[in-house]
């Protein structure tokens, strides 16, 4: 639609301009209480300028706040988070895509139903199974392990879901083709629709680096040693501290730390991310 | 190089119906076979079988004497064409000839050769290495040829190449087609269901209507000497008329006209009187003739097709733009143009056979 009208022009740059600031105000809050001592955040309301605290309370929570807390370093934190991040990432992505690939392209008994079952525990989130999956988790003595805090996230219908679509789309000629020219199954999924799902595969991997990276409530669940706290988990114990002040300035300072990996992934593969979300060209 | 024999090949898809019921094919060496059928007809679907792409119901094919039920597309030494070229779009041209024969191990050094050659016969040599995407229909068309040409098959397998392509290209594409057989003399398997095409590229002609074969001939015999009224309404533009007309001793009812058939009558009684829109010429005014009323006509330049009815019946003439038109006309056609057909099975009588059918085929100049 294309209309050229002032006032239009005037009310749907009011609206993104007001949208913009709803979403960003919140996290210019954090950043400028970030920059502040304690007792100015706590003497009144956030102030909205910048203080001068900022390499001071940086440098703080990077070497010894956590540790205050009884929780180890914020950069062994913010590792296995990384770890934790990409190997939900990584594993979701092989996972889904290998499983897509067998429903699609492979005649099996229970295909169908197969599908279906993926696709019901779509509308199941973690935080609903996730009684039963503990006590899984813990009865395999998988309890604070890497295993444990990654494992019962890694399967993932919505990437199944995704590539069983995109699969769909690619013509049953490329895969005739394929046959005739000798490729075996194997072959076709790594020549032919593994190239062909790059877009995909990228637009997929940001999504699913964010979800690992912001989870909280199962790390919680499944790790008490320390060892194996993740940023989400440190953050929440500065927070809640028993007598005392709530150092909001270091928690914050934390807070916008642990916004730059999922920015700097959405930076990178933005490209990717944007084609494999609307691009439909073959 | 190598024959292709399809005896009683059956397909028939789970819930039993049969698309392709004991079809019986032999193929020679070098030879360039057209399947031509309407939509439906089950003319894919053979080809599909013998490339190995769908399992072979019942019956054998066999390619250079080996029998291939079961064994899987690439290992039976074939190469088959997509009527949406089936290119890898996200490899580069190169790439995309080259793959089957890295699949095989074929060494680095002669995949050079290979697709050289064959990209130097397509003229895509300055397209080797772009991607399918940038490039025209006509370009990718060449492609997948290539890509079939490099593997030096037994047999090139065409699943109705060209008809994503624009009227003119395919044209050029159909004769391109017809040279690079001929000068390879590989074995072909051309599915169409564009009777110009089928016509056009065939050393033999294969008419399949239902699953089954209606008639198999050289071009010239299927439109001469159409085995059904099938055929003789598929084979030829326009269509041949088909009328019902009844044989009396030896003459030909049509309406309320009759035409004396000097000795050609095969029967008597009820037929289906076939005749090509040719044969079919304005009459003197001695002779007998059918009753033509004029209803619209169209211009081809060289030709005027006039259409019209004899009696209640559909008539479509082809006469020369010279002539004077009328509303009312007569028509006459010689007695041994005439096809007749049994009404009950549409299959053609015995008779008379044009003489033209019995004309040897033009023999390939190249």
């Amino acid at each position: 639609m294309v209309e050229n009208r002032p006032f239009l022009t005037f009310l749907t740059h009011a609206f993104l301009i007001l949208g913009f600031l709803m979403v960003a105000l919140p996290v210019y809050v954090a950043i400028v209480a970030s920059t502040h001592d304690v007792s100015t955040l706590m003497s009144g309301p956030v102030p909205l300028l910048p203080g001068s605290h900022l390499i001071e309370n940086y440098s703080t929570i990077l070497t010894s706040a956590a540790a205050a807390h009884g929780l180890p370093n914020y950069s062994h934190m913010a590792l296995n988070s990384l770890i934790m991040a990409l190997a939900i990432t990584i594993g979701k992505i092989s996972i889904s895509i290998l499983s897509a690939f067998a429903i699609v392209y492979f005649r099996f008994p229970f295909r169908l139903l197969a599908f279906w079952i993926i696709f019901v525990t779509l509308m199941l989130p973690v935080e609903v199974r996730i009684m039963p999956t503990y006590k899984i988790v813990a009865d395999l003595g998988m309890l604070n392990s890497w295993a444990g805090l990654t494992v019962p996230l890694i399967a993932s219908a919505t990437a199944t879901f995704l590539f069983r679509q995109f699969f769909m789309t690619v013509p049953d000629e490329l895969l005739e083709a394929a046959r005739v020219d000798g490729a075996g199954p194997m072959k076709f999924f790594r020549d032919i629709l593994l190239p062909l799902s790059r877009t995909n595969i990228g637009a997929l991997c940001v999504i699913l680096f964010i979800y690992g990276w912001v989870q909280y409530l199962w790390p919680l669940l499944v790790t008490t040693d320390p060892g194996y706290y993740t940023l989400m988990m440190g953050m929440k114990r500065m927070v809640t501290v028993q007598d005392g002040v709530i150092e909001w300035q270091l928690v914050m300072a934390g807070s916008v730390l642990a916004m730059l990996p999922p920015i700097l992934v959405v930076v990178f593969m933005q490209r990717l991310f944007i084609r494999g979300l609307t691009e439909t060209e073959k | 190089m190598a024959g292709i024999h399809i005896s009683e090949v059956s397909k028939i898809y789970t819930g039993g119906v049969k698309a392709v019921s004991s079809v019986s094919i032999d193929i020679v060496d070098g030879e360039f076979i057209v399947l031509v059928g309407p939509s439906g007809c089950g003319k894919s679907t053979l080809l599909r079988m013998v490339a190995g792409l769908e399992a072979i119901s019942a019956g054998e094919v066999k390619i250079a004497g080996r029998v291939v039920n079961q064994i899987e597309p690439a290992e039976r030494d074939i190469a088959m064409v997509f009527q949406n070229y089936a290119l890898y779009p996200h490899m580069t041209v190169y790439n995309n000839l080259a793959y089957g024969l890295k699949n095989r191990g074929t060494p680095k050094a002669e995949i050079d050769t290979r697709v050289a050659e064959a990209a130097r016969m397509l003229e895509i040599t300055q397209y080797l290495e772009r991607k399918p995407r940038q490039l025209s229909g006509g370009q990718r068309q060449r492609v997948a040829m290539g890509r079939a040409i490099v593997r030096k098959p037994a047999a090139f397998l065409f699943d109705e190449p060209l008809s994503n392509l624009d009227a003119k290209l395919r044209v050029s594409m159909r004769g391109e087609i017809k040279r690079l057989q001929r000068r390879l003399g590989t074995t072909s398997i051309y599915v169409t269901h564009d009777q110009l095409e089928a016509m056009t590229l065939a050393d033999r002609l294969v008419v399949l209507n239902g699953g089954e074969i209606e008639q198999i001939g050289a071009p010239l015999e299927v439109y001469h000497a159409p085995a059904s009224t099938f055929v003789a309404s598929f084979i030829g533009s326009p269509a041949m008329n088909l009328v019902k007309g009844e044989l009396h001793g030896d003459k030909l009812a049509i309406g309320p006209a009759m035409i004396a058939l000097n000795g050609f009558a095969p029967t008597s009684g009820a037929v289906t009187v076939g005749v090509r829109a040719e044969d079919l010429r304005i009459a003197r005014d001695d002779e007998e003739a059918l009753p033509f009323r004029l209803e619209y006509t169209e211009e081809l330049g060289a030709q005027r097709l006039i259409h019209g009815t004899v009696g209640d019946q559909q008539i479509t003439a082809a006469v020369s733009p010279e002539i004077a038109l009328s509303p009312e006309m007569r028509i006459a056609v010689d007695a041994k143009r005439l096809h007749f057909f049994s009404i009950e099975t549409g299959k053609r009588l015995p008779g008379n056979v044009p003489a033209e059918a019995k004309l040897a085929p033009v023999e390939p100049v190249i």
